[in-house]
């Protein structure tokens, strides 16, 4: 069929199911714009910042857990969506970043806005490509996505030649493809399997340490169902917070840097860990060399290098994460394998009584703000956030009821992620309540996509935890620094009520509990984007703490 | 530490020994060397890498490598069961009569070419392991070495066994 790549594109992103894309026009990619002008079945939302739709996307592919595409011109553009792209690589997550780029001819001439994506882009993309040919159009774009959602899913970025949009040529979308470096191994080894049984079966305090992996290939049901066969609690790594609902009795939360007292202890002293989905980050294991050198270390992932990167493993098994926990929920179903109550589960459950939370206090700290928001928002309601002490509270103190919603960047540790990301998780589901837990420093990264929320109708909630700091540095610097605050003081700048007041969304600052309570459950049922401003005491701390460098063991509570 | 020579049969095509080379600056491991040339059928590349390293090091780079979309195989060879080669140019500064004939004996007895002789120099190419080049060049050196340039390793295992890839 003879058509422009423009429309190529646009084409074969509609045959890979793309329902909405996040972007800005720029002169690189105009022809491609062009065509979405009068398209139908493609959403395309306009955000105000390049960083912001690359968030976006993400945050839409962390709530289906499939592809979210995002859209930017060349040079500038394209450089803006860098953060994003990073972010989505280092949590990953199948974003397909589609760039404009300078007219073939001029590339390499330093043409105005041009600038090397593909250069720039590859340590921190799954893969990348340039279109060359008009007719690879339909094959570029299935690899892209092919890539970016299989194996351990990441970013892949299409570059696309200011001619190459506007080119015509014969296309053919009847396109197999077969990428022959490209092959991920999915399905578990049969005597790795077995093996793994062995170790689990004679533990006497096995615990699973679920990760962002879990949540990507949805092995939800699998998880649960090999925990309670074990009789295993479930620490999950940050990436993994919310792959077990948190009120399971099983349940113990986050374990690391800022991981809760139960989950870190619990970590510390089980004899086998099934690792499953992790990738053993220096902010989960605190100091490595100390890092449960007594238990034995089952590994399961899915990308081969994580096996022995960061940590020596007893038992190495490369698969998918739902597939591999099924093969040895089925192994341990066949040997008539099933725990009652051990000791070790009754450990746990003295260890989750100490470490339960007291009763919030009627102050409005972030942790009862946090506690309060959980008791507001439906089950199924999405919660994603921003970085930094909001973020370490949200993990700490917020308890996900429903597998997978939660959203937030935990490689990267992107400030101002959470705002857009909210914006997309809203847009992929619009009937849910979408919260941003967020720091009066975070939010301010990306705030000017207020606009895109209010103008694009997409209504989320922004809870400002607000300190009037960069809150986790000060942290930092009151711990570490002898309480020398340098440069980390905001000065009560802006006022956010009246920020979000000139877009068009609410803003309200509250002075209680009782009235945030209240704003909380009219903004649940808001049309539009509500901010609201929640002022903490200043000094307020996250803790427990493991100092960087020191092991889980030595946490400061 | 040990020196560990890696085999990779890659796409031929634009932009790979970028992201080949961009992978091992990132995850910070040391290229001691590295050649790239066409295979058997042109739509593949061969590369021989020569990395520093110890054992768990090694293990991630080939991961690591494995990992890269556009690189099809990795196979690590064994030194003592591989043909390991390299090819150096030497230009030796050989004024006197005395420098000329030293300097041919020794590439006579390291099976080198004189593939250039002028008033003044020499150049003298030379095959064989790194070591026996690196043996030839300390042996010239004070004649005065003018110019030098190596390629790197190109390495193959021994027997029928060889690095493919399946159709």
């Amino acid at each position: 069929m003879k058509m422009s790549g423009s429309r190529a594109l646009i084409e074969s992103l509609k045959k890979e199911g793309v329902k909405v894309i996040f972007g800005i026009p720029g002169g690189a990619i105009m022809p491609v714009y062009d065509v979405l002008y009068d398209e139908k079945e493609i959403r395309h939302i306009l955000m105000r910042h390049e960083q912001c739709a690359a968030h976006a996307a993400d945050g839409y592919a962390r709530a289906v857990r499939g592809p979210g595409v995002c859209m930017a011109t060349s040079g500038p553009g394209a450089t803006n969506l860098v953060t994003g792209i990073a972010n989505a690589y280092m949590d990953s997550s199948p974003v397909i970043a589609i760039t404009g780029q300078v007219a073939t001819h001029l590339i390499g001439r330093d043409a105005f806005q041009e600038t090397d994506i593909i250069g720039i882009t590859t340590p921190i993309t799954k893969y990348n490509y340039q279109v060359r040919r008009v007719e690879d159009i339909p094959r570029i774009v299935k690899e892209a996505f092919y890539i970016a959602s299989t194996g351990r899913p990441g970013p892949v970025l299409i570059d696309v030649p200011r001619d190459m949009q506007t080119s015509v040529a014969d296309v053919d979308f009847n396109v197999k493809i077969d990428i022959r470096g490209y092959k991920p191994n999915i399905e578990p080894h049969p005597l790795q399997v077995k093996k793994a049984v062995d170790i689990l079966v004679s533990s006497e305090r096995p615990i699973i340490l679920a990760g962002g992996g879990v949540h990507w290939s949805k092995a939800y049901g699998e998880l649960l169902t090999l925990a309670e066969l074990l009789m295993a609690p479930v620490a999950t790594t940050f990436m993994g917070k919310g792959v077990i609902p948190e009120n399971h009795p099983l349940a113990l939360g986050c374990i690391g840097m800022h991981g809760r007292i139960e989950a870190n202890k619990s970590i510390m002293a089980a004899d086998a860990i099934l690792a499953v989905g992790v990738r053993f980050s220096d902010r989960s294991t605190g100091k490595v060399d100390e890092f449960c050198h007594d238990a034995k270390i089952i590994h399961i992932d899915i990308d081969p290098s994580e096996i022995r990167k960061n940590v020596p493993v007893h038992l190495p098994i490369v698969a998918d994460a739902k597939i591999a926990l099924k093969a040895i929920i089925d192994e341990m179903i066949h040997r008539g394998f099933k725990r009652e109550k051990s000791e070790w589960i009754k450990r746990i459950e003295m260890l989750k009584k100490e470490c339960e939370d007291s009763e919030p206090s009627k102050e409005i700290t972030a942790v009862n703000a946090i506690k309060l928001l959980r008791k507001v928002l439906p089950e199924n309601a999405i919660v994603a956030t921003e970085v930094g002490q909001n973020q370490m509270w949200a993990s700490l103190h917020f308890r996900v009821l429903k597998t997978g919603t939660f959203i937030s960047s935990g490689g990267l540790g992107t400030m101002g992620f959470g705002f857009p990301a909210s914006l997309g998780a809203k847009v992929a589901m619009p009937d849910v309540p979408v919260v941003d837990i967020a720091g009066d420093g975070s939010f301010l990264m990306t705030e000017q996509d207020l606009a895109t929320s209010v103008v694009e109708d997409i209504p989320v909630i922004v809870m400002i935890l607000n300190n009037s700091s960069l809150g986790m540095v000060a942290q930092w610097q009151r711990f570490f620094f002898g309480r020398r605050y340098s440069h980390t003081d905001l000065k009560g700048v802006p006022d956010f009520a009246k920020l979000a007041e000139a877009f068009g969304a609410r803003g309200v600052r509250v002075n209680s509990l009782n009235e945030l309570e209240q704003v909380l459950r009219e903004a649940v049922k808001s049309d539009v984007t509500v901010v609201i401003d929640v002022p903490i005491p200043r000094e307020e701390d996250v803790l427990p703490i493991v100092p960087p460098g020191k092991s889980l063991k030595d946490m400061i509570c | 530490m040990g020196e560990y020579i890696l085999a990779a049969i890659v796409e031929h095509k634009p932009g790979v020994l970028h992201k080949v080379s961009n992978m091992f600056r990132k995850r910070n491991f040391n290229i001691e060397s590295i050649t790239v040339g066409a295979c058997e059928t042109g739509d593949i590349a061969r590369m021989t890498i020569t990395v520093q390293g110890d054992e768990a090091t090694v293990e991630q780079v080939v991961k690591q490598l494995q990992k890269l979309v556009d690189v099809i195989k990795v196979s690590r060879l064994e030194p003592s069961r591989s043909v390991v080669r390299e090819l150096a140019l030497v230009k030796v500064y050989t004024a006197d009569s005395k420098a000329k004939s030293d300097v041919v004996n020794y590439a006579t007895i390291f099976r080198g070419r004189i593939v250039d002789v002028s008033r003044d120099s020499m150049i003298i190419e030379i095959t064989g392991s790194p070591t026996k080049i690196d043996a030839f060049v300390e042996l010239v050196k004070s004649y005065g070495i003018k110019e030098f340039a190596r390629t790197g390793v190109v390495a193959m295992s021994r027997g029928l066994k060889s690095l493919k890839v399946e159709e």
